[in-house]
């Protein structure tokens, strides 16, 4: 793939005088037992100043390149093939002493989640000096250096953050310590590997600024390493798509966001949800082949609607299309794609006055701790109503207070006229069956130990006196509902994908058929293309089964493609209320106004036009 | 029907983990060991070439092609001592260790689903019976109402206890703050039914465990009575009290003190070894709930 | 044994300081110790009435217990009177419990002399046996565990993994009596088979009698360890902190030293605290077979003479011995452990 760095080159003029930092030419990783390759035929290069986006889903093996751009290997796998020059030098030739030297000198590093990466038991300011100390040489006043990147990195260090534990700060200030302890020696590239996963809307939006401005300033190369195709869009020249361990589509982020040619680009993009349309999402089904365990041909073609019979056999190499490259057979026929999505219809608000779930002055605690202040909120019958919210908003207190999983709370709760007691146990049987809850997590709600037969088909035995018969029945009617077959029945948890999880645990809750169903974050677990198929799965179900929904999400596009109705909160209090469009159009409160211009979003440059004409 | 086969079938998970810990290296070793020292104590008492109890040569004699083993302190012949001299040993030691589960089992999945004064009380008890080091703790009871059998089962029993009922409380308290068990509970399904159908499915591989370890301690802290001379009351054989009794001919017939060390020392090697093999088949790792629970408290981290 | 873990490093077990407590419960180091200490006097309280029970009352009286059969009406008189017996059963209680308190524990029923005196040096040479077995067994199995850790699966890693699970299952007196044939009797005669000391002297005069005790008692402690260091350390190896510190370029010995190795030491703590709580039971055996003449032998020797008053005094000081020795750990891996000390 020697192409590559030429089909890189003519992209962008004003990188055009700028050298070549990183290239990185067929780089192959495999596990280390099998020899079976996990990553393979990994091409790109980054120049200085810029920033490349390596994008892929859980799997994908964008994290094994990241680290192995640092010459680095997790247990189990081993770099096995390829170049990684960085300045002209390969540092896979390099011995372990000279590639000791070289990590965090001339490769730093940016880890996904720095409360786990910060050493718990050592100091701030020990760790960042050690980052400098570890490399004589490259920095004359460690202590003035260490201020420099600090106030870099919009720390304050006369706040004794030096002197502080790890757990002592905030996450947003835990990456910005990441950050500086990166460009402390001023490396010639910095590997970012998800840097704002796990971060609120707003922090992540300014320590994305931070990551922008350093890269400028420094001149280093960056890759940026993300499954969120919005910040990435919003932060780099060109992105790489990973899947099942190979670049699919490697390009500008113009190019590869608004002209998409790889099918599997085009699914992710169309299963990205966007807080300024309502949209159908289309999801891809199925799921990638775990790594090891490729099939013969195009990785993507079993979940291709492209594919044809060639695709299963004959491996696809890069081809150019229009200055990109592109690992597809088809990429000349099938042209480029756009990014369209069918607008969902505007469908008339029934505003008929009912509520089936009414809540006034809503206020929760654990122990001492209020986490809730009077909340109100209302469902209607057979309409879905977002709660909005960061972590601890409180959004999550108020599902388990309305399901009866937290019991201490205050104010009122009304349930199709009656009051709502505190707690499960004083609820009559027939309204703990009205009421369904969904769980965050699909790999923690499924008893691991039980079969999907006898995890769907227990609530049928609580609350209904019906025959084995009976209940076979509606278990397979559920299943096929949810777009899980028969053979499902005698399975296990832990031979299901996450997505399957997820549809299993959807079944447990509507077989017993309620009048609503409180869904808490039931994607955040899930890759973006199996949210999409999980939200559209729920619309589905909420409009075909005449469901109230109470829609849980942190994810302020989700919202769009499900509600109508929606809610906000932050720190326990509710601050905006109202149809969709109006909160997320003109949000009144400065919060939600916050919240909205900071949430990252695909720009309209890449998609807009396109997707107009895709929801006329 | 199914892509894939099952890992785990429900009801009989307990019997595939103990086939798949038996097909591992240490399950092999540790079953052989374990089932080689058992025949030699079942089978034992039927062939022995004498009578046990009877002198049949002089003291501390070598061995010959008449006595096999030699002779012990008082000329008993050392191989028909050997061979009768372990299967009370093994009978106890599971005595012991079914009324230490099921007693400790019972206390620490009922304290952490309890929770609240229950939990406290038992847990106290706990600590109480923890304070006495568990060989002197069954030398207390002994020295005042002396080597009866049951006292020995029964006292070894119950220092046994504490260790699986923090294991196992801890264990419960985990998997009672799982989602499956929650969104069962929200159903209101009664709790002895969360209990039974929700959690102790989920509890067999440390029940397992800690079955195998408190098998080993058993023999290990009976055999160590009966070494101080409370075990069974002379003249009968025992493993324990021959090393105690023959070990000042150790230099004229080591094989009085040689043979039941050995014995002992294959019994408790194979025990913990299939144990090992069980912790590594049902756990995933080769590390026991304990220890474990000890480095999770650290990763977890409590709020000060 | 390892397996009885630690109640207390239970994260439910710290509470959450208000701001209107005074300044020790505020302070997490102070705060675990005093509560920890409360509970520690509790739990000694409690063992301390099982115990006057168990030997005071169980079967008949202590008195009977003592002389068995050969108990005559007048005899048994003159015990009960020496052994309070005749008093009310709070009553004998108080006299043990300050007796405990002021030393005056009357004399032993074996031959006459006074509790404590009898049991202070038995109780010096069993701390020197405890305690030089419990450092050594500590420094031991850190590092094997720790170099078994760098070294997973490795022939080293698997060797020392097969011999500690081996030896973890022997029973104290069989690993005594193996070194006794392999160094002082059978195989070779380079030490004593049996450490009696002079009346008179302590354990620490002759060092070549406290070789044997102690080798079986480390023995016996440094699989546990070395198992605990081991897997605390490949979690810490394997950790991402670890993998960060590489990634930034931190020399190996520094990343092992400073980054993985404090953050193996914490659970480890525990476990050596729970194995010197095991040395106190282990002396037992270790002493009998050794013939070393401390609290276990003492204790051993009680037991066959029914000598009650010794008996009680010596199971009392290893509860308490316990009960400290619990304190202690919890404070030092909480000292190991910046997490749980500093709030946020």
């Amino acid at each position: 793939m020697s192409s590559n760095d030429t089909a890189v080159s003519g992209t962008d003029a004003r990188s055009e005088a700028a050298r070549v930092r990183l290239e990185t030419r067929d780089l192959r990783i495999e596990l280390s037992s099998s020899g079976v390759d996990v990553v393979s035929d990994v091409s790109f290069a980054v120049r200085a100043g810029e920033v490349l986006g390596l994008v892929g889903e859980s799997g994908s093996g964008k994290t094994t390149v990241a680290l192995a751009l640092l010459g680095h290997a997790r247990r189990g796998l081993k770099i096995s093939g390829g170049q990684i020059n960085l300045d002209g030098k390969d540092i896979l030739a390099l011995k372990s002493s000279e590639l000791r030297a070289l990590r965090g000198a001339k490769v730093a590093y940016v880890p996904q989640d720095p409360s786990a990466a910060l050493n718990p038991t050592l100091r701030i300011g020990l760790q960042l000096r050690e980052a400098i100390s570890s490399h004589p040489g490259a920095v004359t006043d460690i202590d003035a250096r260490i201020r420099e990147v600090l106030k870099d990195a919009r720390l304050d260090a006369s706040t004794g953050i030096l002197k502080r534990y790890p757990h002592q700060l905030s996450g947003g200030q835990q990456q910005r310590v990441a950050l500086a302890m990166a460009f402390s020696c001023r490396p010639s590239l910095i590997v970012l590997d998800e840097p704002t996963t796990g971060l609120d809307v707003s922090t992540q939006r300014h320590v994305l600024e931070t990551v922008r401005a350093l890269c400028r300033s420094y001149g280093v190369a960056a890759v940026y390493v993300s499954h969120d195709l919005a910040v990435v869009g919003g932060l780099v020249s060109e992105v790489a798509v990973m899947y099942s361990g190979r670049i699919i589509e490697l390009g500008t982020t113009e190019q590869v966001f608004s002209s998409p040619v790889h099918p599997y680009t085009r699914g992710l993009l169309a299963a990205v949800p966007s807080p300024d349309r309502s949209e159908i999402l289309t999801g891809m089904e199925g799921q990638p082949p775990r790594p090891g365990r490729r099939p013969k041909g195009c990785s993507f073609a079993p979940r291709c609607s492209y594919a044809i019979e060639t695709c299963t056999t004959l491996t696809p190499e890069p081809v150019m299309l229009d200055r990109r490259l592109v690992r597809c057979l088809r990429a000349g026929e099938i042209g480029q794609g756009t990014p369209r999505r069918q607008g969902i219809l505007a469908a008339a608000t029934m505003d008929h006055g009912a509520t089936l779930l009414e809540l006034r002055g809503v206020s929760a605690s654990y122990g001492r701790n209020p986490v809730l202040h009077g909340v109100d909120l209302s469902v209607a019958p057979e309409s879905c109503t977002a709660v909005v919210g960061e972590s601890g908003s409180g959004k999550t207190t108020l599902a388990r207070c309305i399901v009866g999983l937290h019991s201490n709370w205050t104010g009122e709760m009304r349930f199709d006229g009656n009051e709502l007691a505190r707690g499960t146990r004083p609820r009559q049987k027939d309204l703990l069956k009205r009421i369904q809850y969904i769980f965050q997590n699909p790999y923690t709600s499924l008893n691991p130990r039980k079969t999907i037969g006898q995890i769907i088909s227990q609530p049928l035995e609580h609350f209904f006196n019906m025959s084995a018969g009976e209940r076979a029945t509606r278990v397979a009617g559920v299943l096929d509902d949810v777009s899980l077959g028969g053979d499902f029945l005698n399975r296990y948890p832990d031979q299901l994908s996450g997505g399957e999880r997820q549809r299993v645990a959807i079944a447990r809750a509507i077989v017993v058929e309620p009048d609503l169903l409180v869904c808490d974050e039931v994607t955040s677990a899930l890759d973006v293309s199996v949210q999409a198929v999980i939200v559209e799965l729920l619309r589905r179900l909420q409009k075909e089964r005449h469901l109230s929904m109470i829609f849980i999400t942190h994810n302020l596009a989700l919202v769009r493609s499900i509600a109508r109705s929606a809610i906000v909160l932050s720190e326990g209090r509710l601050v905006e209320a109202g149809p969709v469009e109006q909160v997320l159009e003109n949000p009144q409160d400065p919060y939600t106004i916050r919240l909205i211009r900071d949430v990252p979003k695909l720009a309209s440059s890449h998609l807009g036009a396109q997707v107009a004409l895709g929801s006329a | 029907m199914q892509a894939r086969p099952p890992k785990t079938s429900n009801r009989f998970q307990w019997l595939h983990t103990l086939g798949a810990a038996a097909r591992t290296r240490r399950g092999v070793i540790g079953l052989g060991l374990t089932t080689l020292v058992v025949l030699v104590a079942v089978i034992g008492p039927l062939v022995e070439p004498y009578p046990s109890t009877s002198f049949e040569t002089i003291p501390f004699a070598t061995p010959s092609g008449q006595f096999l083993l030699g002779g012990d302190i008082l000329g008993r012949d050392v191989l028909s001592r050997v061979l009768d001299g372990g299967w009370l040993l093994l009978v106890m030691a599971v005595a012991a260790t079914a009324f230490s589960i099921l007693i400790g089992g019972a206390a620490g999945i009922s304290a952490a689903y309890l929770r609240g004064k229950t939990d406290g009380i038992i847990m106290r008890t706990v600590d109480v019976i923890l304070a006495f080091p568990s060989l002197v703790f069954a030398l207390l009871l002994v020295s005042i109402i002396g080597p009866k059998t049951w006292l020995i089962i029964l006292a070894v029993g119950i220092v046994q206890a504490p260790p699986v009922a923090r294991v196992l409380r801890s264990a419960t308290l985990d998997i009672s703050e799982r989602d499956y068990v929650k969104a069962v509970e929200l159903q209101g399904v009664r709790p002895a039914k969360v209990m039974r159908s929700e959690i102790l499915p989920n509890l067999i591989s440390p029940l397992m465990v800690e079955t195998g370890l408190r098998v080993t301690y058993a023999i290990v802290i009976m055999a160590g009575l009966a070494f101080l001379g409370f075990g069974q009351p002379p003249p009968a054989a025992n493993w324990g009290y021959m090393i105690q009794e023959n070990r000042i001919g150790l230099s004229s017939n080591p094989w009085g003190v040689v043979a039941p060390a050995i014995l002992i020392a294959l019994l408790t090697i194979g025990t913990n070894t299939f144990t090992d093999a069980i912790a590594r088949v049902a756990i995933g790792v080769d590390r026991r709930p304990e220890e474990a629970a000890l480095i999770d408290d650290l990763k977890v981290g409590a709020p000060a | 044994m390892a397996s009885e873990q630690n109640e207390q490093s239970k994260p439910t077990g710290v509470t959450t300081a208000t701001s209107s407590s005074p300044w020790w419960v505020e302070h997490p180091i102070a705060s675990l110790a005093a509560r920890r200490a409360a509970m520690g006097v509790v739990t000694l309280f409690v063992v301390s009435i099982v115990i006057f029970l168990a030997t005071e009352v169980l079967p008949g009286n202590a008195a009977y217990a003592v002389l068995g059969h050969t108990a005559t009406p007048q005899r048994l008189k003159a015990l009960e009177n020496q052994l309070h017996l005749n008093r009310g059963l709070l009553d004998q209680y108080w006299v043990w419990l300050s007796g405990l308190f002021t030393g005056k524990l009357g004399n032993s029923l074996a031959n006459g002399d006074p509790v404590w005196g009898q049991v202070a040096p038995r109780l010096v040479n069993s701390s020197v046996l405890v305690f030089a077995a419990g450092i050594i067994g500590s420094v031991l199995g850190v590092v094997l565990g720790a170099v078994a850790a760098l070294r997973k699966d490795g022939w080293y890693d698997h060797i020392s993994s097969v011999i500690s699970l081996a030896v973890t299952s022997l029973p104290e007196f069989v690993i005594a009596i193996a070194l006794i044939i392999l160094l002082a009797t059978v195989v070779s005669h380079v030490l004593p088979a049996v450490s009696l000391i002079p009346p008179g002297t302590y354990a620490w005069s002759q060092p070549k009698l406290l070789i044997l005790p102690v080798a079986t008692l480390v023995l016996v402690i440094v699989p546990y360890i070395l198992r605990m260091m081991r897997a605390a350390m490949i979690e810490a190896l394997e950790s991402d902190y670890v993998e960060m510190a590489r990634l930034k370029g931190v020399p190996e010995w520094r990343v092992v030293l400073v980054h993985a190795l404090p953050n193996a030491i914490a659970p480890t703590i525990q476990v050596i605290g729970l194995n010197y709580l095991y040395l106190a039971g282990g002396i037992v055996i270790v002493e009998d077979v050794f013939n070393f003449p401390g609290i276990g032998q003492g204790l051993v020797n009680a037991v066959n003479d029914r000598d009650i008053p010794v008996i009680q005094l010596i199971v009392v000081i290893l509860a308490a011995f316990y009960v400290f020795m619990n304190i202690l750990t919890d404070v030092i891996a909480l000292l190991a452990t910046p997490r749980r000390r500093i709030a946020r």
